[in-house]
């Protein structure tokens, strides 16, 4: 760690990783509820085991996207961070409204929109800790060095934070309603936070891969432009069927098609500068997940987003298991694999060791990532299935959920090896550092400060 | 990468394009704003009652089971058309009766079936959420679903 401030970051990693653990440990319960109905039926229907498990996910992608520009910034920016109090004091914020709404979610208290269900004042507690974040990281980069990879970071972090003012307003015509929820839904994981993955994982390559910065971060602006220029008109494909005009059919399909290719630059750039790389890292399980990232955000948000985007499919298709499939491994390939993946390679430094428990993080990797995909391949089977019973021969949806039993029954197998692999990757990351690599060699070369 | 292209230009293409793309998708959501408002929803129906209805929808948080125009949690049937599902169109007061009653009966406990939670709604407010999704139905969603069966 070249600035000391950087270590800021842990506390961020911390908490992130206690809240997937819990998303885990709900996304369990809640598919143990499809395949055994009445299980927990009265302490703890499946409506707050649902709304737990991915409002979790959403605060522990944004304090791990804090955690991860606390990082990176003090390198990129050249220089210290600008108040580690602030940044521990809108932790602790974030992570008390984080953790209220979780509690008050258990007692039925919420708000109804999904995704959006946290009470009003847990809302504004999360706007003021995601405000102090970015007046602590943008004063960082206001006095530092600018470089394409902290500002198309900021960037998206502060079009984030605009992005969701429209969690604020909830107008009483439900089409309405709808239109601007996609302005934060899709604007931010179809549109904006394609910044920040692009940009952290351009940082990651540029430190593990030594190739040049201009090389690299060119590649950087030609990504996150493909992404916007893809994603904005993209969210048509989210107004086909809410009492939009006909118009965001065919503009929703060919935008939302052409979605596809930021992910695919994004697995073409990392392997092209892996390959490119004259550096022989040896954080060798953070190398694989930066590969692994774009791979697996590629086929889940890009291939197994086309495959319903579509207006003509999406008419059947739209609201199945195919979305469900879909959005299992678009969020586990393009965030979270990410967020794993700068942890990995943060740690070492982090905890003032050489690059640790490498083989335990790898087989974290395979074991997790393959259940993912596992569980995308049985929620889109059952999704096919139910599309064309329900959607097709017009058949009631009770009687169809009735046919998809073993699919639900795979998909809670796939979830119990997520579960898995995710405590190897936990005890790797926070169990003592056994096997290090050695210092010395490649590492010389290596650490972050080098690039 | 062509080699043509600097970074600069990449960035500035970047910004440049991101922008024109940005204000071409506000002013298509200005425009679909205005659609809904005039055309696709009926402006005139959305009484207190319906605005009511959806508040209720939202205090019991009922998209975190059902979708609503296929949107929600896939778990437990779509409730944009149930207006439609329960003969709304031809027998309005049959539907009103047979939702509220479907609603009043939960939980069915069979063993088995997914079971829905009680919810104890008083009768202004089980009015207002029937009203809700009436009023729901009647938005013109393109001819979605493909069947009533949602």
């Amino acid at each position: 760690m070249k600035y000391e401030t950087q270590k800021v970051a842990l506390p961020f990693f911390m908490v992130a990783m206690a809240l997937f653990t819990l998303q885990v440990v709900f996304g369990l319960l809640a598919a143990t509820v499809y395949v055994w109905p009445n299980f927990m039926a009265e302490i703890m229907p499946f409506h707050i085991m649902r709304v737990s498990h991915t409002n979790l996910l959403i605060v522990w992608l944004l304090i791990g996207f804090m955690g991860s520009t606390y990082y990176l910034m003090p390198e990129e920016a050249e220089r210290e961070t600008h108040s580690p109090t602030i940044a521990y004091i809108q932790l602790a914020i974030f992570a008390f409204a984080g953790a209220a709404a979780l509690v008050g979610y258990q007692f039925g208290i919420h708000e109804g929109r999904e995704f959006l269900e946290q009470p009003f004042w847990v809302k504004v507690l999360i706007t003021i800790s995601f405000l102090m974040f970015l007046f602590n990281t943008s004063m960082t980069l206001l006095k530092g060095r600018r470089t394409a990879i902290n500002l198309v970071l900021m960037l998206g972090l502060w079009l984030a934070a605009v992005f969701w003012l429209f969690a604020f307003y909830n107008p009483s015509n439900l089409a309405v309603d709808k239109l601007y929820w996609w302005w934060v839904v899709h604007l931010w994981v179809e549109g904006v936070w394609e910044l920040i993955m692009a940009s952290l994982l351009a940082y990651l390559l540029i430190k593990m891969t030594g190739v040049d910065r201009e090389v690299i971060e060119k590649w950087l602006y030609v990504i996150v432009g493909l992404a916007l220029f893809s994603g904005l008109l993209g969210t048509g494909h989210h107004y086909y069927w809410i009492g939009a005009p006909s118009y965001w059919q065919p503009i929703g399909s060919i935008f939302s098609t052409l979605e596809v290719i930021p992910f695919f630059a994004m697995v073409v750039f990392a392997f092209t500068m892996f390959w490119k790389g004259s550096r022989n890292h040896p954080n060798k399980a953070a190398m694989l997940w930066s590969l692994g990232c774009p791979t697996v955000a590629f086929f889940g948000a890009g291939v197994w987003g086309f495959m319903h985007t579509l207006h003509w499919v999406n008419y059947y298709s739209h609201g199945t298991q195919v979305t469900a499939a879909h959005g299992h491994l678009a969020f586990y390939g393009a965030y979270v694999m990410l967020l794993l993946g700068i942890i990995t390679f943060a740690m070492p430094a982090l905890r003032r060791v050489q690059p640790y428990n490498q083989i335990l993080n790898m087989w974290g990797f395979w074991i997790m990532t393959s259940a993912m995909c596992f569980m995308t391949f049985t929620l889109t089977f059952a999704g096919v299935v139910q599309t064309h019973l329900q959607r097709v021969l017009g058949m009631n949806f009770m009687e169809v959920q009735s046919q998809l039993g073993l699919f639900y029954a795979m998909r809670l197998g796939a979830g119990i090896a997520v579960a898995i692999g995710a405590a190897m990757l936990l005890y790797a990351f926070f169990g003592p550092a056994r096997q290090q690599v050695p210092a010395g060699g490649t590492q010389l070369t290596a650490g972050p400060g080098h690039a | 990468m062509a080699d043509g292209l600097n970074k600069s230009a990449a960035r500035n293409i970047f910004y440049g394009g991101s922008l024109f793309f940005f204000l071409l998708f506000a002013a298509l959501t200005a425009h679909s704003h205005w659609y809904m408002v005039n055309t696709s929803t009926d402006s005139e129906g959305l009484t207190d009652s319906v605005k009511h209805g959806k508040e209720v929808w939202e205090k019991n948080m009922c998209i975190n089971c059902h979708t609503i125009l296929g949107e929600g949690a896939y778990f437990a049937p779509e409730l944009g058309n149930v207006w439609e599902r329960y003969g709304g169109h031809a027998n309005p007061e049959a539907a009103r009766a047979g939702l509220e009653a479907w609603i009043r009966a939960q939980p069915l406990g069979s063993e088995g079936r997914r079971q829905m939670p009680a919810y104890d709604l008083s009768d202004a407010d089980m009015q207002a959420l029937i009203d809700f999704l009436e009023w729901t139905d009647g938005i013109d969603a393109q001819d979605w679903p493909p069947h009533p069966s949602g």
